[in-house]
């Protein structure tokens, strides 16, 4: 119902490193924090000291156990958040024209002051990327910081989004993903970044890097000769040491 | 519809301001910009957090904790005015008086005990960052019992490490993230030191490096790591051994390094009727005796030019002294140590533990490198250059919270010192004012004289049994028995015994307990249950057994409730703070480095921080250093005393910006401005140290002379590594029955055994508890914060349940599926929980998470909020003493080295029970002090 434009000149999005990311939660809440003082309603939360406590979040973390076929199972933390995709049924699908995909650099945004909560959006978003924002009912998602990646009033290194400034172990990239030369192209190139469900069409510009095969240590006939006795017992080794020694 | 793009204002005003200060969202100090905006009424709100990018801890990330402190600092669970008790304790009944009654109650309390009997004080604090400050007060009163936390966290660590190396992981160390090709984590509690961390990691990763997880969960850190080892807890001492036992037999080790900086060529005393049997060999002037290579002759390890010979013997009258490295090579050859004999305990096939052992030497030797700085050590040799050896290790809670943990710390240490990774290029590194040795540390004071202060500093590093805090009858001086023959090097006390020891009367009855930011009736307790009990109970007069107690929180917390009077502490954001050299400061490996805490708001509550309370309280109690010439208060509030206090002439709390205008470094006169100089330069202060002078610092000239100018010492103090640490032999020739300090009896045998002056692993005492064969352990988020992070709107949205984590195998043995609930039994108590199946998990062990489950009433929750429906704690299932022995003894449940509390030897049996209504045991709710939290939120200044 809503049309997506012909093409962006950029396509702005993050790259999310699933090798790295050790679950902190540090991008959620600074997502969080940023968002409930900048772009639009605040992200609120409701019973937010009671039983049942539900808020506004624009990025979450999801931790998945995964049990190899050999080996010991593994935890991959996963955050999530929209992956800006090219074809973003989540515009199509919005009968006022309140969501949008901006021309200049791919961000697909919400605009409140149209959005009339109806939440087709959030059904049609095949990534559960989008939240109705209970206190104001409005659709709520993440913008990219499209009022920190241009804004004038922050110092140069800053004009990234928040997730990314704060991520402590560097899992996450920002840049634009349709310059094959830009740094997170590269890293997409060099790591072998994946699409989310390419099978839904959506094309997102997001990547993710997926994890390094883990547990993979040669076991000990590979290593042997760094490990191989010098002399049989206590005595021999004083006997190698006095030798080696004089070497040294 | 066609596309159509509203236009925006790409560039909105962010905030009014930026106040940089260092965060307190757990301990990891990191620096961060408060951004501040107008409200409509034109007052400066705080609005946003986030990391300083200038900061030398965290470089401009920010964790979860850090970036919700806007939830901390409005947290409906903050205090608002002194609370005087009006019920009975632990009912949460209090009314709200002035400041003026609040301290003149305290001064009314404290002041006889002074003037009579300052022991019946224990003054013990929690996690804050100004023990040099809160030890200076204690000191001042002049009871022994003061302490902080580090006994039942980790002073295991700490303590090992600066006997064994002079200096320890996390403030006083870190790995060479520039450098490290491998990086080996073992336990550590992913909240400490957490960004710090998770930016090495990153930087490691980034280039390819090797990871190494070793816990037993494989959570955090532990995900992300390239090969995990799910170890069976508290077995990593043998794991470590093992690996020390690979190497050596397969001469990997740095031989060099060994003879040049450390004990292993030092000749232990061989002369089995001498009592010096054991010990090491010194000259008159109490240095070491080293055999020189080149000489062959006896000579003190320091001479200009010697050459430590690692493997020449000394025989004198019949008597042969072999150096330590001999007496290593006969316990770690040993096949005890081989790793098929150690797999089957640890969990863990030996030839994987053959192949880390060879990964890591490979590493160590065969990637070594060198970095073209000449340096001069000091017996005076030059280096032209730096050898590097990359690999790095860090531990922490999870190795050191065992009855074994102080070997297994220093076993660690061991392995990292024989392959020569430590103060190395690519290795571990210490920060300033580390390196510093156990010796150059003060030794534990109790001299008590009443009117008077202590005779000296509190805690210490004790030598040998001499310098035990006995009382001359030989009784524990310490209410918490802390440097006793129990645990004679327990380094930061055992605050996890105070309440036990002080409701026993064991060694004495106490009058007042003055705790600050310790939820000691809750989560940093063993035994809740108990210890709520204790708090509470009654004698025969009806009056209660722990007489008073005084607690200053910002929060509602748990033992607020157990509290006679409570005084009320500010936020992080309302205060002032020094993290200072003195203490536990802020320094990276290049650099000295310390911060403040300003407050970028002012209270709007009637609260004070606690540190300025206790500059009033001090002068009211008339306490030297809290008065001035004449007889005021001396220190208007903690901000005075962190500007004006100097600890020796021209050292004070911070080192920047000292002398007239601010010039000096490390020493000068206190500077009036110097606060507004912190504020200045983003809230913090660091003085790099030279290239030269950044590795090999024990024994670097260029180090000594600088860390000398900085006042970190008055002296260049070289020292050896201590692979051999002396003291701990110097207690069991006192259990084999020389000298005249003498343990009891029944001591003996377990000092003659634990002691031992090279690293063993034994296994703890609950191993064997029959039936009782499923380790059970927290883990700690890294979003949260012990009990804290509950209260915080945003961060409990992640973290707001706790199940026990249980491992497939022990899911099918008790026939249990998610979402059912297990009866968890250990040999002190029970608990009934809900229960959630985990495969990255060692198969013998069940884990929760730490310090969710809440009290009803406490932290401003709601009563029905999962926390204090679900959630649970393990501490009811760990009691602070052993099992009874049938001796009629209280055997603490600590390491018999240290103190520490051996949290993780806990051991249980599950059962799948029928679905209660809340976890068990049920603990009636408390009265909350403060008004009822808001239902929503939505948090915008405007």
């Amino acid at each position: 119902m809503t049309e997506l434009p012909k093409s962006t000149q950029k396509k702005l999005g993050l790259v999310i490193d699933l090798d790295t990311c050790v679950g902190c939660h540090a991008c959620v809440i600074s997502c969080k924090g940023w968002n409930t003082e900048n772009y639009g309603a605040p992200l609120s939360d409701q019973d937010a000291y009671g039983a049942d406590p539900s808020g506004t979040f624009l990025n979450r973390v999801h931790s998945y156990e995964i049990q190899p076929a050999e080996g010991a199972a593994q935890l991959i933390h996963f955050p999530k958040s929209c992956l800006h995709c090219e074809d973003a049924p989540c515009v199509t699908v919005c009968p006022t024209g309140a969501s949008y995909k901006r021309t200049e650099d791919g961000i697909v945004l919400v605009n409140e002051s149209d959005c009339i909560g109806c939440g087709l959006c959030a059904w049609a978003c095949p990534y559960g990327a989008r939240e109705m924002d209970q206190a104001a009912g409005v659709m709520k998602k993440c913008t990219l910081c499209v009022d920190r990646i241009y804004n004038d009033n922050l110092p140069e290194e800053d004009r990234i989004p928040v997730c990314v400034r704060t991520c402590p172990s560097g899992a996450r990239h920002f840049g634009d993903l349709g310059d094959p030369d830009s740094a997170v192209s590269q890293l997409v190139k060099e790591r072998g970044g994946v699409d989310l469900m390419p099978e839904q069409g959506t094309k997102p510009v997001n990547k993710y890097l997926p994890p390094r095969p883990k547990d993979r240590m040669p076991e000990i006939d590979v290593l042997a000769p760094f490990l191989a006795p010098v002399d049989q017992g206590a005595k021999g080794f004083l006997g190698w040491l006095d030798r080696t020694l004089d070497k040294l | 519809m066609t596309h159509k793009q509203p236009v925006l204002d790409l560039s909105p005003p962010v905030s009014d301001e930026i106040r940089k200060t260092t965060c307190y969202m757990c301990a990891c100090r990191c620096g961060i910009n408060v951004h501040m905006k107008a409200n409509a009424d034109g007052d400066m709100k705080v609005a946003y957090i986030e990391g300083n990018r200038d900061h030398p801890v965290n470089k401009g990330v920010l964790c979860a904790k850090g970036s919700a402190g806007i939830m901390q600092h409005n947290a409906p669970a903050r205090l608002r005015k002194p609370l005087k008790r009006v019920g009975e304790r632990g009912s949460g009944a209090f009314e709200e008086i002035e400041w003026d009654e609040a301290l003149q109650i305290a001064t009314d309390w404290l002041a006889p005990l002074r003037a009579t009997a300052p022991e019946k004080l224990a003054f013990f604090t929690g996690r804050d960052q100004s023990q040099s400050f809160t030890s200076f007060w204690a000191q001042n009163f002049g009871t022994p019992n003061y302490a902080a936390h580090g006994g039942f966290c980790s002073v295991n660590m700490a303590a090992a490490g600066i006997y064994t190396m002079g200096g320890a992981f996390w403030e006083f160390g870190q790995p060479d993230w520039d450098h490290t090709k491998l990086f080996m984590l073992f336990g550590v509690a992913e909240d400490h030191d957490s960004n710090p961390i998770k930016m090495g990691i990153g930087k490691i990763k980034a280039r390819g490096a090797r990871v190494i997880g070793v816990n037993p969960i494989r959570t955090g850190y532990n995900a992300v790591a390239d090969d995990w080892v799910g170890i069976t807890p508290g077995t990593d001492g043998l794991f470590i051994l093992s690996m020390v036992h690979c190497l050596m037999k397969a001469g990997r080790m740095d031989l060099d390094y060994l003879a040049r900086f450390t004990d292993a060529p030092v000749l232990v005393n061989g002369d089995a009727t001498s009592p010096e049997f054991g010990l090491l060999l010194r000259d008159e002037a109490g240095k070491q005796l080293v055999i020189c290579r080149k000489t062959g002759k006896l000579t003190a390890f320091d001479a200009p030019g010697v050459r430590p010979d690692l493997s020449a013997t000394h025989t004198v009258n019949d008597v042969t002294h072999r150096p330590v490295f001999h007496h290593m090579a006969e316990k770690y050859l040993s096949e005890d140590y081989a790793p098929e004999a150690v797999a089957d305990r640890c969990g863990i096939p030996a030839a994987r533990i053959r192949a880390i052992a060879a990964e890591i030497a490979r590493v160590a030797f065969d990637e070594a490198f060198e970095l073209d700085h000449e340096w001069t050590d000091f017996r005076g040799d030059t280096h032209k250059t730096m050898t590097g050896r990359p690999v790095s290790f860090h531990a922490m809670r999870g190795i050191s919270a065992h009855a074994n943990g102080f070997q297994t710390c220093r076993a660690l240490h061991t392995l990292q010192i024989i392959l020569g990774t430590v103060e190395v290029p690519g290795g571990f590194r210490f920060k300033p004012p580390y390196p510093k040795p156990a010796t150059a540390h003060p030794k534990p004071h109790c001299g008590v004289t009443p009117g008077k202060p202590l005779d000296g500093p509190h805690l210490g590093f004790v030598q040998g049994p001499a310098d035990l805090a006995l009382k001359p009858d030989g009784t524990p001086a310490r209410i918490d028995k802390a440097f006793t023959w129990e645990n004679p090097m327990s380094a930061h006390g055992l605050m996890h015994m105070v309440i036990s020891n002080a409701h026993a009367g064991d060694p004495y009855k106490i009058d007042t307990l003055f705790m600050y930011m310790a939820n000691m009736s809750w989560n940093s307790s063993m035994n809740t249950g108990g210890v709520m009990q204790m708090l509470t109970d009654k004698d025969a007069n009806g009056d209660y057994v722990i007489p008073r107690i005084i607690y200053s929180d910002a929060y509602s917390s748990e033992m607020v409730a157990f509290a006679d009077l409570i005084l009320p502490d500010t936020t992080y954001l309302e205060r002032h703070d020094c993290i200072s050299l003195l203490d536990r400061p802020i320094c990276e490996a290049d650099a000295a480095a310390d911060a403040i805490r300003w407050p970028v708001v002012e209270p709007d509550r009637d609260v004070r921080g606690f540190q300025s309370v206790l500059c009033d309280l001090g002068a009211r109690l008339d306490l030297p250093g809290f008065v001035n010439d004449a007889g005021g208060q001396k220190y208007t509030d903690y901000a005075d005393y962190i500007v004006n206090h100097e600890r020796r002439p021209g050292i004070g709390p911070l080192a920047g910006f000292r002398g007239a205008g601010g010039t000096n470094t490390g020493r000068g006169a206190p500077n009036p401005d110097q606060l507004d100089r912190y504020i200045k330069n983003g809230g913090f202060f660091a003085h790099h140290i030279p290239e030269g002078a950044q590795y090999y610092k024990p024994w670097n000239n260029a180090y000594q002379d600088w860390a000398v100018q900085t006042g970190l010492f008055d002296a260049p103090q070289p020292y050896l590594f201590s692979l051999y640490v002396e003291p701990m032999r110097r207690f069991q020739l006192a259990a084999e029955g020389h000298g005249e300090h003498q343990p009891p009896d029944h001591l003996r045998d377990k000092i003659k055994h634990t002691m031992s002056p090279l690293p063993i692993w034994y296994e703890t005492d609950q191993q064997g508890n029959e039936g009782f064969k499923v380790t059970a352990l927290t883990q700690r988020p890294m979003a949260m914060y012990h009990s804290w992070g509950g209260q915080n709107a945003w961060l409990r949205q992640l973290h707001g349940h706790n199940p026990l984590y249980v491992p497939p195998k022990l899911m099918r043995e008790n026939g249990l599926k998610d979402g059912d609930w297990a009866r968890v039994t250990s040999p002190h108590g029970e608990i009934t929980v809900p229960v959630l199946e985990m495969a990255a998990l060692n198969e013998n062990t069940v884990w929760t998470w730490n310090a969710i489950g809440k009290r009803k009433g406490a932290w401003a929750l709601d009563e029905q909020a999962p926390e204090a429906t679900k959630g649970f704690l393990l501490n009811h299932l760990i009691h602070e003493l052993l099992p009874p022995k049938g001796d009629g003894l209280r055997w603490s449940n600590s390491d018999p080295i240290t103190g520490q509390a051996a949290w993780f030897d806990l051991k249980v049996t599950l059962s799948k029970a029928a679905p209660p209504t809340e976890s068990k045991p049920v603990i009636p709710k408390q009265k909350s002090p403060v008004p009822k939290a808001p239902k929503s939120l939505a948090w915008k200044i405007q």
